[in-house]
């Protein structure tokens, strides 16, 4: 099987975000920068299918050189090989141009099957999966928790507002991954070793053919509203606090 | 030239759902700013008799696509028909809901139609004559003010964060052909396992309450369910609980976990990891019930109790249950 995981390199979830004074942008200095978490669960069954059926899984990520650490964490975990999209004309790069960039890339693979997260932590805009899935032509299905496969076609399980589906989809097909999918393995002493010397193809867009654009573009960063100072509701008893509590949501918030 | 705010009503069982009249709203707010019409595009099976109810919130036109492969829900089908109707008529905004089924087929129909969009919006304006959006990004750590160059300009609106307003216009119906290829469908769904609680998903729900690493096992769950059934909440928890296997992963709130948005959160043994404060920090009111007064939790919170929990959930259970009789 061609198997295929895209990973995006994110602030870890720890990471305090502040907005620089012009609101063009964000602070990245002091970032500890990771594989964002609903990758690691598509790169763990991107792993687990090809240890059943054989294969290869291929990595791929978009981004400026320290996406590099991301890309041998992959391979580290597991995978074979690796495709690196970077220049710097994709900085600022909305989620159809990410998408259309990641389609050149991987068109010649002729990928069965292709795992992302379903949102990237940073961003949360849960788009570039679709959207690549649309330019490859093949079907997708989204923030899945299970996964099989036999005989060509895929078995998952997508959770809903209180319902879960159970959708089947035939191959050629992209996922996303949800919490809840697999537990990631770590990677091993001897896989980080290993890692160093797999191969990562470093394609820049006049290489894909792509011209980027941003078609959705964040004109200004700004940090969240303040929130002001809350009323600590004092006293002994329990009992008491709870029922002052209960009064102050219901006649001074208004919100029971 | 493209004209006209568009949404992509949602319906689930052949009601239509909230959001559907959160965006309706939304739009004809818009739509008056520009000067312009509000279409509806409502896909499903059987479900022409709900189009109508559209027309209440302000649509002026419903665009029905009915059809036996609309209904379940599955992305192929509703993004090639959504697709077809959008691209015939070239309106230049188009609305979904941030929710699952609205962000699965959103993305999917901004590959389609080659064009941008802003995802889980929670403000959305007219600033000569383009839409502005406001977006939480790293769950709510920072916002980012979203501006598209491209037709449709499209955005996700998050749930329970814009308010439907009757608004009634004439309301006229179209039927259109989604011209649904059989053997293009690949995907297929095989079951539908509905959650027989029939509580509101975290996403849409109005009252939380939530437990953390405080609540100390599972068992002790029972006073959250307690204090949220008098409220009509829905159960809440912290990244802790759910690693901690007390609840279900379906629960967690943060940012691995689900944003939420509701009007009152009320943190009971949470200490406020940054992670969990991202992923509900739009809340309009938060309470927080800590024995730790120094947790991170009370400076957010709008009210706080510092006390042990297991004394004050349920007392508050109790004098909610006295208040609201």
């Amino acid at each position: 099987m061609n198997i295929v995981a895209c990973v995006k390199q994110v602030p870890d979830t720890e990471a305090q975000i502040r907005v620089k004074a012009d609101g063009s942008g964000i602070e990245e200095g002091g970032i500890k920068w990771v594989m964002n978490p609903y990758d690691e669960y598509g790169v763990e069954e991107a792993l687990r299918l090809k240890e059943k059926n054989g294969g290869e899984v291929t990595v791929i990520s978009l981004g400026p050189a320290r996406v590099m650490e991301t890309i041998r964490t992959a391979l580290a975990m597991g995978a074979d090989k690796g495709i690196h999209i970077s220049d710097p004309a994709f900085d600022g790069a909305d989620a159809y141009t990410t998408a259309s960039a990641l389609a050149a890339a991987l068109k010649d693979l002729n990928p069965d099957i292709i795992f992302c997260g379903q949102r990237a932590i940073d961003g949360d805009q849960g788009q570039v999966g679709a959207i690549l899935a649309d330019l490859l032509d093949i079907p997708q299905v989204s923030i899945i928790t299970k996964l099989d496969y036999a005989d060509g076609a895929i078995k998952v399980i997508r959770p809903i507002e209180g319902a879960q589906l159970l959708i089947e989809a035939k191959l050629p097909c992209l996922v996303t991954a949800q919490k809840g999918l697999n537990e990631p393995r770590y990677a091993s002493l001897p896989g980080i070793m290993k890692a160093k010397k797999k191969p990562v193809d470093v394609k820049d867009a006049a290489a894909l053919g792509v011209t980027p654009a941003a078609n959705a573009k964040v004109v200004k960063f700004v940090p969240p509203p303040a929130r002001a100072a809350g009323k600590i509701v004092c006293g002994d008893d329990p009992a008491a606090k709870a029922k002052e509590l209960a009064r102050l949501l219901r006649e001074e918030a208004k919100v029971i | 030239m493209a004209k006209g705010v568009w949404i992509v009503a949602e319906q689930r069982d052949g009601a239509l759902r909230k959001i559907s009249f959160e965006l309706a709203s939304t739009a004809r707010r818009l739509a008056d700013e520009l000067g312009e019409e509000v279409g509806a595009v409502l896909c499903g099976s059987g479900i022409e008799g709900i189009a109508g109810q559209l027309a209440k919130y302000g649509v002026d036109k419903v665009f029905v696509a009915d059809a036996p492969e609309l209904e379940p829900y599955t992305t192929d089908a509703h993004s090639a028909a959504v697709a077809k109707i959008v691209k015939e008529n070239d309106p230049s905004i188009l609305l979904l809901g941030a929710s699952t089924q609205g962000r699965d087929l959103s993305a999917r129909l901004v590959g389609k139609l080659a064009t941008g969009m802003g995802t889980d919006c929670v403000g959305a304006k007219i600033v000569d004559g383009k839409l502005l959006l406001t977006r939480p990004m790293y769950a709510g750590k920072c916002f980012g003010e979203v501006a598209i160059s491209s037709f449709p300009q499209m955005a996700t609106l998050r749930p329970n964060v814009f308010p439907a307003v009757e608004n009634p216009k004439a309301g006229e119906i179209v039927k259109f052909d989604p011209a649904l290829d059989a053997a293009k469908q690949k995907t297929r769904v095989l079951e539908v396992q509905k959650d027989a609680s029939g509580k509101v998903d975290l996403t849409e729900a109005t009252i939380i309450v939530s437990g953390g690493r405080g609540m100390k096992g599972p068992e002790n769950y029972v006073i959250i369910e307690e204090l949220a059934n008098v409220l009509g909440a829905t159960v809440g928890a912290s990244r802790a609980a759910v690693d901690a296997g007390w609840r279900p992963q379906t629960d967690q709130v943060g940012q691995t976990g689900k944003i939420v948005s509701p009007n009152l959160y009320v943190a009971c043994g949470i200490s406020g990891a940054i992670q969990h404060l991202a992923g509900m920090g739009s809340s309009k009111v938060i309470v927080a019930i800590n024995k730790d007064a120094e947790a991170p939790i009370f400076a957010r919170a709008d009210y706080g109790i510092v006390d042990d929990l297991f004394k004050v959930v349920p007392e508050l259970t109790k004098a909610c249950k006295e208040l609201l009789a």
